[in-house]
C-alpha cells in the first residue's frame, strides 16, 4: 500500500522473494510484533475509542464509554475551515518546496557528480538546520519576520506590503515556516533518486531529437518519480498535522489555525478529549486516503 | 532539423578534430572521410580516442578545435539532438520506464512523423522482437536488448548511424551472428555505418573500411585486406592480428627490394611493399605466411630462409598449431601451420629452419619499441 511508496526505487516486479517460514522467523519477528502491539495497535484502538465517548458535563465534567458518532459530526461542523486550511497549506507548501528543492537536489545529484567533497558538503548543508532544534528555528523566524525587524522594514519600503499590514501572523507567514522547516524531507529523497539517474538515459534521449526540455519532461522527470512521491509524502503528511508552525506562539495567528493546532487546544486547553481525538481519527483518515489514490494515480505513467 | 534528414545515407568529414581534456589530448588533430553508405570501423584500444571521436560526431561531446561536416553540412554546433545522426550505445541507454515499443518510437514522436507506432513495429518485426513490443527493456536478454537499441535507432533512417562497441557485452556466439545481422541491415538500409570496436576481428569481419587509432591518431586506413597484407606502423601490425618483426641495418638495396642483415640471416622485402627504404628499417612476416622446415630448404632467392632454430613451444588452437621457435641471435619467430595432417611432425626442441616468400615481407615506417637506430 502507500508505505511502499518510501521504499527502494528499484522496481521489483519479477524479483520473487524465497519464502522460509520456520519458528525462528516467528522469534526473529517476535520484538517487533510486540513493539507495534504495545506503541501502535492499541494506542490505536484506544484513539478510537476516546474518540466515540460522550461528554457530560454535570455534575463534574466525565466521559462515558459510548459509540458517539456525533463526536464525528461536531468536528467536521465545527473545525471544516481548519481542515480545508490544513490540506490547503500542506498542498501549497509541499509545492513550492518540490519546486525549490529539485533544481537544488539535481545539482547537488547530477551536476556535481564528479566533485564528491562538493558534493557531500552540500548533502551536508541540507540537513545542517537539523543540528538546532527546529522550534528554535522556527522561533528566530519569529523575530526576523516581526513588524518593524530589518527584513520587513525593506519588504514595506520597497512597497510589497502595505504600511498598515503585517506579515507574521497571516497565512503566507505560516506556509513560509512549515517549507522551510520540511524541505530537507523534500530534498534527500530528490537527492539519493537523482544521485543514481543515468545520465546516458539523457545522451540517448537528446541523440533521439528530444530538445532539452523534452529530455527532462520525457525522461528525466520519470525516472526521478519515486524521489517526487516519497519527498512528497514525507513533507505533505507532517504538514497536515503540523501544530507548531501555525500556532499564535509561532508564526501564525488565530486566523491560521491547523487541524494541530485545534486537537492542541481540545485537549489540553478546553479539556474536550474526545473532539480532540476524533480529529486525529479524521486527519489519518483523510491523509490514508489522499495518499492512497496519490501513489496509485502517480505508479502510472498517464500521471505525466 | 527534421526536413533536412535524407533517407539515404550521408558521408562524413572530420576536419582537424582536437579535443582536450584537462591533462590530457584525447584526439590529435584528427582528419577523416567516410564516404556516403560505407560500413566504416574506427578500430583501436581503450583510451585511444575512438569513442570521443564517436560522440563528437554525435554531438555529445564539443571537439577543441575543427570542424565536423555531414553530407557536406557543418554540424559543429549542432546541438546532438538537432543532428541527423543516432547511436546505438555501448550500454544501450533503453529507456527502463518505457515499454519496447516506446522505446522504440520515441525518436519518431520527437520528430512528429506520422504513424509512429506504426513504424515502430516494422523496426521491431525487422529485428524479430515484435512480439514482444509490450515488455520492458529489463526483462529481456542482453541480445534482445542490443537488437532493440540497433531499431531505436534504425527507425529513423539517420544519415549517420553511429555504433558504439553495441555487441561488447554479448557472449562470442550471439556476437557472432549479430555481425552478420549488422551486416546483412547495413547492405539493405543502405545507411553510412560509423562503428567504434577494439575487436579485429568484428572490424575486419565487418567494415568496408577500417581505421586503426592510437594515442589519439589514426595510423592507417583501408580495406581490413590490405591492412592486414600490409601494415605500415609496429603498432597496426601487432593490433591487427600478429606479426614476426626483424630490426636491422640496410645491408643491400636493388631497383626492386631492400635486405637487411640480421644474426648473420638475410631478410629481405620488396621496396614497393616497404616504407623506408634506407637506414635501420623493421621487416615483418605474418605467422602463417612463414612456414618451417626440418632440413635447410636451400631456397632461391625469393624467399628469406632463417636458421636453424630450436622450437620452444606448441600450442594447439584447433584449426592450427602455433609453433614458437628461437633462433639464436635473431629472437623468437612465431609460425602458424594448419592441423591438415601433413605438416611436418616436429616435437619441442626440435631443430627447423623457418622460410616464407620474400613477397609476404612488409617493411614498417618505424620501429618497434625499444629497438635503436642502428647508425
Amino acid at each position: 500500500m502507500a508505505f511502499a511508496a518510501f521504499s527502494s526505487n528499484t522496481p521489483s516486479s519479477t524479483s520473487g522473494k524465497p519464502v522460509k517460514s520456520g519458528k525462528i522467523v516467528l522469534v526473529l519477528m517476535l520484538p517487533g510484533l510486540i513493539y507495534l502491539a504495545m506503541f501502535f495497535f492499541i494506542p490505536l484502538v484506544a484513539l478510537i475509542q476516546t474518540s466515540l465517548v460522550k461528554r457530560v458535563a454535570t455534575p463534574t465534567v466525565h466521559f462515558d464509554p459510548a459509540w458517539n458518532w456525533q463526536n464525528y459530526a461536531d468536528v467536521i461542523s465545527r473545525y471544516l475551515p481548519q481542515m480545508t486550511r490544513s490540506f490547503g497549506y500542506a498542498l501549497v507548501a509541499t509545492l513550492v518546496a518540490l519546486l525549490i528543492s529539485y533544481p537544488l537536489a539535481y545539482f547537488i545529484g547530477v551536476k556535481v557528480r564528479h566533485r564528491p567533497i562538493l558534493q557531500r558538503m552540500m548533502v551536508t548543508l541540507v540537513i545542517a538546520p537539523f543540528f538546532i532544534s527546529f522550534l528554535l528555528r522556527t522561533i528566530a523566524w519569529k523575530q526576523m519576520l516581526a513588524d518593524h525587524s530589518p527584513i520587513m522594514e525593506f519588504v514595506h519600503q520597497i512597497g510589497w506590503l502595505q504600511p498598515s499590514q503585517s506579515f507574521i501572523g497571516s497565512g503566507p507567514a505560516v506556509v513560509f515556516g512549515l517549507i522551510y522547516n520540511f524541505i530537507p524531507f523534500m530534498t534527500l529523497p530528490l537527492y539519493t533518486t537523482l544521485e543514481r539517474l543515468d545520465v546516458r538515459y539523457l545522451e540517448a534521449g537528446s541523440d533521439l531529437y528530444a530538445s532539452p526540455s523534452k529530455v527532462f519532461r520525457k525522461i528525466t522527470l520519470p525516472l526521478s518519480m519515486p524521489g517526487i512521491i516519497s519527498g512528497t509524502l514525507l513533507t505533505f503528511i507532517p504538514i497536515s498535522g503540523d501544530y507548531v508552525n501555525a500556532s499564535q506562539d509561532f508564526l501564525g495567528s488565530e486566523k491560521t489555525s491547523m487541524i494541530g493546532t485545534m486537537v492542541v487546544q481540545d485537549q489540553l486547553v478546553t479539556n474536550n478529549p474526545q473532539t480532540a481525538t476524533a480529529l486525529s481519527v479524521m486527519l489519518m483518515g483523510i491523509i490514508l486516503v489522499l495518499v492512497t489514490v496519490y501513489v496509485r494515480r502517480a505508479g502510472t505513467e498517464e500521471l505525466l | 532539423m527534421a526536413t533536412q534528414l535524407k533517407v539515404t545515407g550521408a558521408d562524413l568529414e572530420l576536419i582537424d578534430v582536437r579535443k582536450d581534456f584537462p591533462g590530457f589530448t584525447a584526439l590529435d588533430d584528427m582528419d577523416l572521410h567516410i564516404p556516403a553508405g560505407q560500413f566504416f570501423a574506427l578500430l583501436g584500444p581503450s583510451g585511444c580516442g575512438k569513442t570521443t571521436t564517436l560522440r563528437i560526431v554525435a554531438g555529445l561531446e564539443t571537439p577543441t578545435q575543427g570542424q565536423v561536416l555531414i553530407g557536406g553540412q557543418d554540424v559543429t554546433s549542432m546541438k546532438p539532438h538537432e543532428r541527423p545522426v543516432n547511436t546505438v550505445f555501448q550500454s544501450y541507454a533503453l529507456f527502463p520506464h518505457m515499454t519496447i515499443l516506446e522505446n522504440v518510437a520515441f525518436g519518431l514522436r520527437q520528430r512528429k512523423i506520422e504513424d509512429p507506432v506504426a513504424k515502430a513495429k516494422e523496426a521491431l518485426d525487422l529485428v524479430e522482437l515484435g512480439h514482444i513490443a509490450g515488455r520492458r527493456p529489463q526483462q529481456l536478454s542482453g541480445g534482445q536488448q542490443q537488437r532493440v537499441a540497433l531499431a531505436r535507432a534504425l527507425v529513423n533512417r539517420p544519415s549517420l548511424l553511429l555504433l558504439d562497441e553495441p555487441l561488447g557485452a554479448l557472449d562470442l556466439k550471439l556476437r557472432r551472428q549479430m555481425q552478420i545481422e549488422l551486416k546483412a541491415i547495413q547492405m539493405e538500409v543502405g545507411l553510412t555505418f560509423l562503428h567504434v570496436t577494439h575487436d579485429q576481428e568484428e572490424a575486419m569481419d565487418m567494415a568496408d573500411t577500417v581505421a586503426v587509432m592510437n594515442k589519439g591518431r589514426v595510423e592507417q586506413m583501408g580495406a581490413p585486406e590490405a591492412l592486414y597484407d600490409r601494415p605500415k606502423t609496429t603498432f597496426v601490425s601487432k593490433f591487427l592480428g600478429q606479426s614476426n618483426l626483424f630490426v636491422g641495418k640496410v645491408s643491400d638495396s636493388n631497383d626492386s627490394s631492400v635486405s637487411i642483415e640480421i644474426g648473420g640471416h638475410k631478410v629481405t622485402v620488396d621496396k614497393k611493399r616497404a616504407e623506408k627504404h634506407t637506414g635501420t628499417i623493421a621487416i615483418g612476416v605474418r605467422p602463417e605466411k612463414a612456414t618451417f622446415h626440418a632440413s635447410n630448404p636451400k631456397l632461391s632467392s625469393d624467399h628469406v630462409v632463417i636458421g636453424p632454430g630450436e622450437i620452444i613451444d606448441i600450442r594447439f588452437t584447433g584449426v592450427s598449431n602455433q609453433y614458437l621457435i628461437d633462433v639464436p641471435n635473431i629472437g623468437e619467430i612465431t609460425v602458424f601451420a594448419q592441423n591438415v595432417g601433413k605438416s611436418p611432425v616436429v616435437e619441442l626442441g626440435a631443430k627447423v629452419w623457418v622460410s616464407w616468400k620474400v613477397e609476404h615481407s612488409f617493411g614498417l615506417a618505424d620501429l618497434p619499441d625499444g629497438s635503436e637506430d642502428l647508425d
